[in-house]
Order: C-alpha cells, then sequence, then structure tokens
C-alpha cells in the first residue's frame, strides 16, 4: 500500500515538473523543473530496487549535467521573448502529435501482453542484498567490453567539449614551452670582454 | 491495489510523449530542445528499470547504465556547441542557423 501512495505521489510530481519543463518561459525554472523530474523518477527507481541508478541519476544530472545547463543558460544572453514567437500557435499542433503518440503507446502497453498475470510482482530482495555489488559482478565481467567503450565516450566529450569552447585571445600573453626548452646558453648570455676601471696597482 | 508492470510503462509513454510534445512547441529554443532530449532518454530508462525489476534480469540496470553514460557525454558536447554558436553569431535561435540551407 505504502509502495502504491509513493508511486502515485512521486508519478504524478514526475508528470507536472516534465510539462513545466516544456512550458515555463524561463530557462532556467526549466532547468530547475528538470531537477525536480530527475529528483522524483530517482525516487521512484529506488521502489523499482535500482538504488545503484537512483543515486548516480541524483549525481550525474542534479549534480554535473544541471550545473552545465545553468551555467550555459547563465552565460548566454538569451532574447527569451524571441524565441516564445508562434508558441501558442504550433501549441495545438504539439498537443495533438503528443496526444496520438500516447494513444498509440497506452493501446500497447495496457494490452494482455504486459498484464498481471505475464509479469508477475517479484518477491523482495532481501535486505542485505546489494545492488551495486551484483550490478558491478555484471558489468566488470560480461560487460567490460561496454564498460570500456563508455570510459572513450566519455574521454571523447571531455576532450570534444574543451577543444570546442577554448579559444585565443590575440591580446592575451602565452609561455611557449617548446622555445623555453630549446634555448641554449648562448641564446641568453654575452660575455663582453673589458679592462677594467680600477686603478692599476 | 498494487503497482503493475503497466504503470511503469504509462507513466514512461506520458513522460516520453510530454517531451515529443516539448520538441514540438519549443522549435526555436535550443536549451528547450535538448532538456527535452534529455526527458525522453529518462522515459526510455523508465522501461529498462521497470523491465529489469519485474523480469529480474540486471541485464537492464546495465543498459541504464550506459544511457547515462552517452546522455551525459551528448549534454556536455551539445552545450558546448551551443556556447560556440552563441559567441559567433550572438543569437541561438535555430531559424538564425540556416547557413547550410537544410
Amino acid at each position: 500500500m505504502l509502495e502504491t501512495i509513493i508511486f502515485y505521489v512521486f508519478a504524478i510530481i514526475t508528470v507536472a515538473a516534465a510539462t513545466s519543463v516544456v512550458t515555463v518561459k524561463n530557462p532556467i525554472h526549466a532547468a530547475l523543473f528538470l531537477v525536480l523530474t530527475f529528483f522524483s523518477s530517482a525516487i521512484i527507481w529506488i521502489t523499482l530496487e535500482a538504488e545503484f541508478l537512483a543515486i548516480s541519476l541524483v549525481l550525474v544530472y542534479v549534480g554535473a549535467v544541471m550545473v552545465l545547463f545553468l551555467f550555459v543558460v547563465m552565460m548566454l544572453d538569451i532574447n527569451i521573448a524571441r524565441l516564445r514567437e508562434g508558441f501558442s500557435r504550433v501549441l495545438p499542433l504539439g498537443i495533438i502529435v503528443a496526444a496520438i503518440m500516447l494513444a498509440l503507446m497506452w493501446t500497447v502497453v495496457t494490452s494482455d501482453i504486459f498484464s498481471v498475470e505475464a509479469f508477475a510482482k517479484p518477491l523482495p530482495k532481501a535486505a542485505d542484498f546489494s545492488n551495486t555489488k551484483a550490478l558491478g559482478g555484471v558489468l566488470y565481467t560480461d560487460y567490460v567490453f561496454a564498460f570500456e567503450i563508455a570510459a572513450v565516450i566519455l574521454l571523447v566529450a571531455i576532450v570534444a567539449a574543451i577543444s570546442l569552447t577554448m579559444r585565443k585571445r590575440p591580446q592575451t600573453r602565452y609561455q611557449r614551452p617548446s622555445e623555453q626548452i630549446k634555448v641554449k646558453k648562448a641564446d641568453r648570455l654575452r660575455i663582453v670582454k673589458m679592462p677594467s676601471s680600477g686603478k692599476e696597482s | 491495489m498494487t503497482v503493475e508492470l503497466s504503470h511503469y510503462l504509462i507513466l514512461a509513454a506520458i513522460l516520453f510523449c510530454i517531451s515529443i510534445a516539448g520538441i514540438v512547441i519549443n522549435r526555436k529554443n535550443v536549451i528547450i530542445l535538448l532538456m527535452s532530449i534529455e526527458l525522453m532518454l529518462l522515459a526510455v530508462n523508465f522501461n529498462f528499470i521497470a523491465f529489469s525489476h519485474y523480469l529480474n534480469d540486471l541485464a537492464g540496470q546495465v543498459f541504464v547504465f550506459f544511457i547515462l553514460t552517452v546522455a551525459a557525454a551528448e549534454a556536455a558536447i551539445g552545450l558546448a556547441i551551443l556556447v560556440v554558436l552563441f559567441r559567433n553569431r550572438g543569437s541561438i535561435n535555430v531559424e538564425d542557423i540556416s547557413e547550410l540551407r537544410g
């Protein structure tokens, strides 16, 4: 019973927040509503016994991706009024498209294929069952190559993001390490022979 | 009254359709478009997690793990492109980006 209440409360919060994400005027509010959506979905994931992924959803999205979104939204000086042009004109079209897709999905999802008889509620895991440990056991054995590819994808994303946004300003002074290393004693030091100016004894 | 598999699938379907509507009605705002794509991936992840729970199979959760990785990379690169675009054009309106006449 408690699980049902939790599911309905957080499902309503998720749907309401997701609707706000796509309809609010201010992109900052949209980013914050996206945080709420991810947070309430993480709670529903915990009731589905996916504890590790729920925590990593909060860490990755609320901690990293949303901060990135907020940084970018606040860094750019956006003309919101221009971006909202035609919003009310295409709103009916968006609702119609979404309603048709939802009707199609609804008929598939509520059919007998996914009924309670076909997919019975599994017994809850024991209290000392570790979802993280089980996931790690699968991830580092059966899916180790996919795991390494994921690591490479993240590396590529880091390099791409930095190389896209880095720029050289002409007026800034930079060090050139290669030329600093190549320099010889003769390039910098000049020994001048000259008579001493003191009195000869 | 218990929560069945179809409840989770319906919730995921509703989320997915909201993000489809978001893409249609926010065609000009690239930031909201990126957020809608994130919402779509969340809806897909919901399906994976629900089936993983009801089939008692961890493979679904491993998939969600990889989808999270790819989604984070996609968001980082998308926002980097957005910053470069704004620096060069002074605007993020999709209609201003028509150089390629696509």
